[in-house]
């Protein structure tokens, strides 16, 4: 579990490379640190259900990036807050898988 | 061709009487689901906006929980994802976007407009919202107020509560959901009188 206001990366992992998948990570965060707000429950495994396979319930985190940090030329302080499920985030200072 | 006639068509008649044949669903639920669709409307969303305008109470109530804030105006939201209320500021402007598809709040706004799902709209709110809202909205985010933009990409549904426009003191909440707009409520555009 994560808690708000941990500084978390969001895996640099591109299943999609190796075979159909379902993912709802964005390719835009993948790699990045961001910012916990808030966890938003626990919901099934997309990845799985999608293909109707047994789907554990994960929890989803509300997670904040500054624009700054994804494009060079946005707004440094505008922000983005995006859904990724616990399994998609590592905390920072662990080494990359 | 006759629409009717379709293999889609014939798929869509054939699944849904399995689904009745197998007890699985009853007309009545598909019928009552086609009429809350149907009456899904920016409607609903506008009277919320309206209520949480007037009454700070209810306002703490919708972000904190916007399913059941829209059940208590008599939204039907049973079997809809959860729903989730930002609250634009004068500090923070929030613009909502669904990059991997087109998820929307449906129950409270209906269906997207047909842009929310092109491809443009989805690329260009992400990587440079204040440039899209300005040139295709004319809607200008002044350099000190904050874009934030809502990527939604999973099992919740997102709403703005927008800024109450200046020049509706006294006004009630009929009067105040009438100028509420749904580009408002995913902040593409800001309510005003």
């Amino acid at each position: 579990m994560f808690l708000a206001g941990e500084t978390v990366r969001v895996k640099d992992q591109w299943p999609e490379a190796t075979g159909p998948v379902h993912i709802r990570t964005p390719w835009y965060v993948r790699g990045l640190e961001g910012e916990v707000v808030r966890c938003l429950g626990e919901f099934s495994n997309p990845e799985d259900l999608a293909f109707a396979r047994p789907a554990e319930k994960r929890p989803l985190y509300h997670v904040r990036f500054l624009k700054g940090a994804i494009w060079s030329e946005a707004k440094p302080d505008d922000e983005l807050l995006i859904e990724i499920f616990g399994h998609w985030l590592e905390p920072v200072g662990q080494e990359r898988p | 061709m006759n629409i009717l006639e379709t293999d889609s068509e014939r798929l869509l008649t054939a699944v849904r009487s399995l689904l009745e044949r197998k007890g699985i669903i009853s007309t009545a639920e598909v019928m009552e689901r086609m009429a809350s669709t149907d009456a899904a409307s920016s409607g609903q969303g506008a009277r919320m906006v309206a209520k949480a305008w007037v009454d700070p109470a209810y306002r703490v109530r919708m972000l904190e929980d916007g399913t059941k804030a829209a059940e208590e105006l008599g939204i039907v939201m049973r079997g809809m994802p959860p729903l989730g209320v930002l609250e634009s500021t004068p500090e923070v402007h929030n613009l909502v976007v669904c990059t991997l598809c087109s998820c929307y709040p449906r129950a409270v706004l209906g269906y997207p407009p047909f842009w929310y799902k092109s491809a443009s709209f989805r690329a260009r709110a992400v990587r440079d919202p204040r440039e899209l809202l300005a040139s295709e909205w004319k809607t200008v985010v002044p350099d000190d107020v904050k874009v934030r933009v809502v990527d939604s990409t999973a099992d919740y549904r997102w709403m703005v509560l927008p800024v109450r426009p200046a020049g509706t003191d006294g006004w009630d909440e009929e009067r105040l959901a009438g100028i509420v707009r749904e580009g408002d409520m995913i902040g593409v555009t800001v309510p005003a009188v």
